[in-house]
C-alpha cells in the first residue's frame, strides 16, 4: 500500500490524474488514496472546535499514527520495520533504571481505566493519577471475571516466561510502548503516549512477572 | 407508529436469544439482561424510550425560539413537514444549506432558521449527563420523535449527489483514521467479531449483521443511561472515550461516519425506539 501511494507521488500530476482516472467508478475503494487521507483531514479540522477543555492537538496524527492508518493497520514487512525502528528510539526508562517497580501498585493501575478524558462534557480530572485499564483488553487474575479479549491473556504472564533480563526488559518495552514490537498494535502505546509514567509502566511490569502477584497463582 | 410482531411470536424470538450463547452470539437481544429486560417489559410498547418520544412531539409542535414557531414546517429532506420515512433516507444534501446532513444537524438547522435559536447553543451539550441522572434534553427528545416516524422504514439514503457520495467515502476513510493518545481509530474496537471491552460486546461494523442490527435500531433507548440515545450522542461518546475532544453536534466528520454506517446498513428496516445495554 504504502510503496503504491510512495510510486503515486511521485508521478507528476498530469500522470496522476490519469491514474485517478483509470481508477473511476469505484465508489469506495479498499485502500484510500492520498487525495482521500486529505479530504479526511479537512472533514476533521471542520469537526472539533477550540475551546476550554479542548485539545486539538490530540487530532494531530504523528508518523506512525499516519503510516498505521494507511496501512488500515495491516503495514507490508517493510514499513513495520520501520515503524519498530523509530518507536524504539522513543522508550524512556524510569529515573533510577528499575524496570522492576511495586507489584502492588502495578495491580491497581492494572484495573483502574480512570483518566485522559477531556472535552467540555465529562472530563476527567487531571490531577488524579490514570490508570492503565489492562482489564479492558487482557484477561488477568482468576478472580476477575470482567476482562475483555482485545488482547493476549495475561493470566501467569510470569510464572510461564519467568524474570530473565531479556523478559523483564521486553515486558517493560511492550508496555510502554507496544509498536516498538508490534508496528501498529491495537495496544495504546501508554508510556510513549504519556498516558502513564515510566515509574507506572515498571509498576505494572512488576505485577506482571513478580512471583508474589496474584496474576501469577 | 409501532409496527406489531404477534406478541407471542416476539416472545418465542427472545427467549430463543436468552438460551443463545457463544461468542458469535451478537446483537441487542443476545445481550441476556437486556433481553429478559425487554421480555419483563412484554413487548416495544413497554419501551421507556416511548416516553421521550411523546415528550419530543409536543416539543416538535410548540411554538418556541425567538420567532416563537414550531418545527413543523422542518424540511427532513422529504419536503416542509414530512416526516413519514424522512430519517430513513439521511443523511442526505440540502440544497438551502449545501451541505449533507443527518437528522440533528437538519434538526439544529430548523432551530436556527425557523425559530431563530442560536446554532452555537443549540449544540452546546445538547446530550443528558448520564452521570449526573439527568432526563433527556430537549433536542434528543425531538431528534427521538422524527425519527421514529420512521419506524418500518428502509433505510436508503439517495447516495445520488456528489457531495453524499463523498461524505460516504470520506467516513470509511475516517473509520480507520488512527489519533489521539490511544492511538485508536473506530477500526481499532469495531473491525472483528466476538471482541469484548471487559464483558461489553462490541459492534463490527464490517459485518453487515451487526450494522443492520445497530443502525435500524438508535434512536435507541440506553438501559445503563435511563436515556433516548441518538447517533450523535454515540459518535460523541466513542471519540470521548478515544481521549479527544469533543466532536461537534451535527458536524462533517460526525456525517460522514454515519453516512458509511447507514451505507453499511442499507436495506435494513427501522425498529423505533430500540432497547440496549
Amino acid at each position: 500500500m504504502l510503496n503504491s501511494m510512495n510510486i503515486k507521488l511521485r508521478l507528476g500530476a498530469a500522470a496522476a490524474a490519469a491514474l485517478a482516472l483509470l481508477a473511476g467508478g469505484c465508489a469506495t475503494p479498499e485502500r484510500p488514496a492520498a487525495d482521500t487521507a486529505a479530504l479526511v483531514d479537512a472533514y476533521v479540522a471542520q469537526s472539533f472546535a477550540a475551546g476550554p477543555g479542548q485539545d486539538l492537538t490530540r487530532l494531530q496524527q504523528d508518523q506512525t499514527q499516519i503510516d498505521c492508518t494507511a496501512a488500515r493497520a495491516k503495514p507490508s514487512e517493510a514499513l513495520a520495520e520501520v515503524i519498530r525502528a523509530r518507536e524504539t528510539k522513543n522508550i524512556a526508562y524510569p529515573e533510577d533504571g528499575k524496570l522492576m517497580g511495586d507489584w502492588k501498585a502495578g495491580r491497581k493501575i492494572f484495573d483502574d481505566g480512570f483518566g485522559y478524558r477531556i472535552g467540555s462534557f465529562i472530563p476527567s480530572n487531571p490531577n488524579v493519577a490514570r490508570g492503565g485499564n489492562c482489564y479492558a483488553c487482557h484477561e488477568g487474575e482468576k478472580t476477575e471475571a470482567a476482562w475483555g479479549n482485545m488482547g493476549s491473556t495475561l493470566q501467569n504472564y510470569g510464572k510461564t516466561r519467568g524474570q530473565s533480563e531479556p523478559i523483564v526488559k521486553y515486558t517493560y518495552e511492550k508496555i510502554y510502548n507496544s509498536r516498538a514490537y508490534n508496528a501498529c498494535s491495537q495496544m495504546p502505546r501508554l508510556g510513549h503516549n504519556k498516558i502513564l509514567s515510566p515509574r507506572q509502566v515498571a509498576d505494572l511490569t512488576a505485577y506482571l512477572l513478580s512471583p508474589d502477584s496474584p496474576i501469577n497463582k | 407508529m409501532l409496527h406489531s410482531h404477534p406478541r407471542r411470536a416476539w416472545r418465542a424470538l427472545l427467549l430463543a436469544a436468552i438460551a443463545a450463547t457463544g461468542a458469535s452470539a451478537w446483537s441487542q437481544a443476545t445481550d441476556p439482561a437486556v433481553a429478559a429486560y425487554r421480555l419483563a417489559l412484554a413487548d416495544k410498547d413497554g419501551n421507556p424510550g416511548l416516553l421521550i418520544i411523546d415528550k419530543g412531539e409536543g416539543l416538535f409542535k410548540a411554538a418556541a425560539g425567538p420567532k416563537k414557531v414550531s418545527l413543523e414546517k422542518c424540511d427532513f429532506g422529504l419536503g416542509p413537514g414530512v416526516l413519514k420515512g424522512a430519517y430513513a433516507q439521511l443523511p442526505r444534501w440540502f440544497e438551502d444549506t449545501q451541505r449533507v446532513q443527518d437528522l440533528e444537524s437538519r434538526l439544529v438547522t430548523c432551530m436556527t432558521t425557523l425559530q431563530g435559536r442560536d446554532a452555537k447553543q443549540v449544540k452546546t451539550l445538547p446530550f443528558a449527563n448520564e452521570t449526573k441522572n439527568q432526563s433527556n434534553t430537549e433536542t434528543e427528545a425531538i431528534a427521538a420523535y422524527v425519527a421514529a416516524q420512521s419506524d418500518g422504514f428502509k433505510l436508503a439514503m439517495p447516495l445520488k449527489h456528489p457531495k453524499e457520495v463523498e461524505s460516504l467515502k470520506v467516513g470509511e476513510a475516517l473509520y480507520w483514521r488512527q489519533h489521539g493518545p490511544m492511538d485508536f481509530s473506530c477500526a481499532t474496537c469495531h473491525a472483528a467479531d466476538g471482541k469484548r471491552i471487559r464483558l461489553q460486546a462490541l459492534f463490527n461494523g464490517l459485518n453487515k449483521e451487526h450494522t443492520d442490527n445497530v443502525m435500524s435500531s438508535w434512536p435507541t433507548y440506553r438501559v445503563s443511561h435511563n436515556a433516548v440515545r441518538t447517533m450523535q450522542h454515540r459518535m460523541w461518546d466513542c471519540h470521548w472515550q478515544m481521549r479527544l475532544p469533543d466532536i461537534e453536534y451535527g458536524s462533517p466528520a460526525t456525517v460522514a461516519l454515519i453516512s458509511y454506517l447507514t451505507k453499511q446498513a442499507e436495506g435494513a428496516k427501522l425498529d423505533l425506539p430500540g432497547m440496549r445495554r
